[in-house]
């Protein structure tokens, strides 16, 4: 199959055609308008189409043992799922964690910004940022770039040496500090299941149960989110990656398929 | 949805707020103080929009302590009032803050006082104030039951049967409140009302 390319290529000649009245004068360079009347809601349109990874379920909460984060892995654009494999929990560093929720390429750029804060805060002073430094920093930059346009919806987690931290960050600028956050379209339905089987002294085991069961019943409701579950946890000596299950296959494991006593068997009708 | 209000006592003043963090049908957390101590005698509450209210109530911290650092004296609470509603009112023409402040503070020379600023930069000092959906209920309350040199006990009661109007007819009523105080002694916190307990950061 041959890839059709045309529209790779520009509908009209940025330059100006050479005619015989602007004959040895370069003409200025120029471009289409978008043939549209409403321009201004052209711009939404656009900006809307470049903004996958919405629909989103990621979820972390504090523990005795740590923090557990964990996050589907479906990108979406509207009804189109463009990816089924994206990691949405950055590892900004060995102690440190960020979730994705609304625009792809703002959290992942973001993200790797703040790494490379925190590592230039660790060289000069000479110890790992908190976590509650690192989360200050990035709603700060997202603040002074507020009603730009601008979406990000994350939760920063991670060991430090108060112990572990969690911090809910998001676009409009908004930080808050608390144990169990989610985020993302499949937020309410993941509350559910984390707010109910939700208890401080849950083992590591436990807490990881809890993550991915929290996922896979939000990627059951939420027609955006799914793909894996991915289950990080952040510990003492930093994050380590529990389990990556595809919500598919998890379905089976908690709700295995019964098989139905047949109540009456057809019989085939004989002497035909 | 948000509810501020405060009134002004005999020798103090009572602010309190509701205590939920909202983002359209999801409360993100039921713990989340919106009444900032402003320096020893003042305290600050602010509703609106999070992202500004938490950098804007920082800003107006810092700069009154840069105030008494650079001037070793504080500044009293209706100058504090005047230079939050100066910021507002510059900001208000460039990239407005959307926060809605009531101050509270004592002054050794003029007592307690209560100053109601909102996000397009309204200053009036007031001996009781409210803002946010829950205004209606506790402004109502508080004209009907307010009366000048009230004791604490008679104030915390009208505070608690604001907030107990507010939970019962309010459709969007928020379950947690926290009720700040400030008198000659300085501003602290005075209690929390809660009807749904948030699981407590608990202390490393």
């Amino acid at each position: 199959m041959k890839l059709d390319t045309s529209g790779l290529e520009s509908a009209a000649p940025v330059w100006g055609a050479p005619s015989e009245l602007v004959d040895g004068f370069s003409a200025a360079p120029s471009f289409d308008l978008p043939n549209t009347t409403d321009f201004d809601g052209f711009q939404k349109e656009a900006i809307q189409m470049v903004k996958p990874a919405k629909g989103t379920t990621t979820l972390a909460f504090i523990f005795k043992e740590g923090v557990m984060v964990a996050a589907d892995s479906r990108a979406s654009m509207g009804g189109y799922i463009s990816s089924q494999s994206v990691k949405k929990i950055i590892e900004i560093n060995p102690y440190m964690l960020g979730t994705m929720a609304g625009g792809a390429a703002d959290c992942q750029f973001w993200h790797r910004n703040l790494g490379i804060k925190c590592r230039l805060h660790e060289l000069a002073n000479k110890r790992r940022i908190s976590v509650t430094g690192a989360s200050k920093l990035l709603a700060n930059i997202l603040y002074s770039y507020r009603g730009m346009g601008l979406s990000v919806g994350t939760m920063i987690a991670g060991w430090d040496e108060t112990g572990p931290g969690l911090y809910y960050v998001d676009s409009e600028g908004g930080r808050l500090k608390g144990m169990r956050f989610s985020v993302g379209s499949g937020s309410p339905y993941a509350y559910g299941v984390l707010d109910n089987g939700y208890r401080y002294d849950m083992s590591v085991e436990e807490a990881a149960e809890l993550a991915r069961r929290a996922i896979y019943h939000a990627t059951f409701r939420d027609g955006a989110s799914g793909g894996v579950a991915s289950v990080y946890y952040v510990g003492p000596n930093g994050w380590k990656k529990l389990s990556g299950d595809d919500v598919g296959e998890l379905h089976y494991k908690y709700y295995p398929v019964m098989p139905s006593t047949v109540e009456q068997e057809m019989v085939e009708v004989g002497g035909a | 949805m948000e509810c501020v209000f405060g009134l002004v006592g005999n020798d103090f003043a009572i602010v309190a707020a509701d205590s939920s963090a909202v983002h359209s049908i999801l409360v993100h957390k039921s713990n989340e103080d919106k009444i900032m101590i402003l320096d020893s005698h003042k305290l600050i509450a602010a509703s609106g929009e999070s992202g500004d209210r938490v950098q804007f109530t920082e800003y107006v911290q810092k700069n009154v302590a840069l105030y008494q650092f650079r001037n070793g004296i504080p500044l009293t609470t209706a100058a504090a009032a005047n230079f939050t509603r100066g910021e507002l009112a510059t900001a208000l023409r460039k990239n407005p803050y959307f926060v809605n402040i009531l101050l509270a503070g004592y002054d050794k020379e003029t007592g307690p006082s209560l100053f109601y600023i909102d996000y397009i930069a309204t200053l009036h000092k007031v001996d009781k104030g409210a803002f946010g959906y829950g205004s209606y209920f506790s402004l109502a309350m508080m004209d009907r039951h307010y009366k000048s040199g009230m004791t604490v006990e008679e104030a915390i009661d009208l505070v608690d049967k604001c907030i107990m109007e507010i939970r019962s007819r309010l459709v969007v009523a928020p379950p947690n409140f926290v009720i700040k105080i400030v008198d000659k002694d300085g501003a602290r916190e005075y209690a929390w009302r809660e009807s749904v307990k948030d699981a407590a950061v608990p202390s490393a």
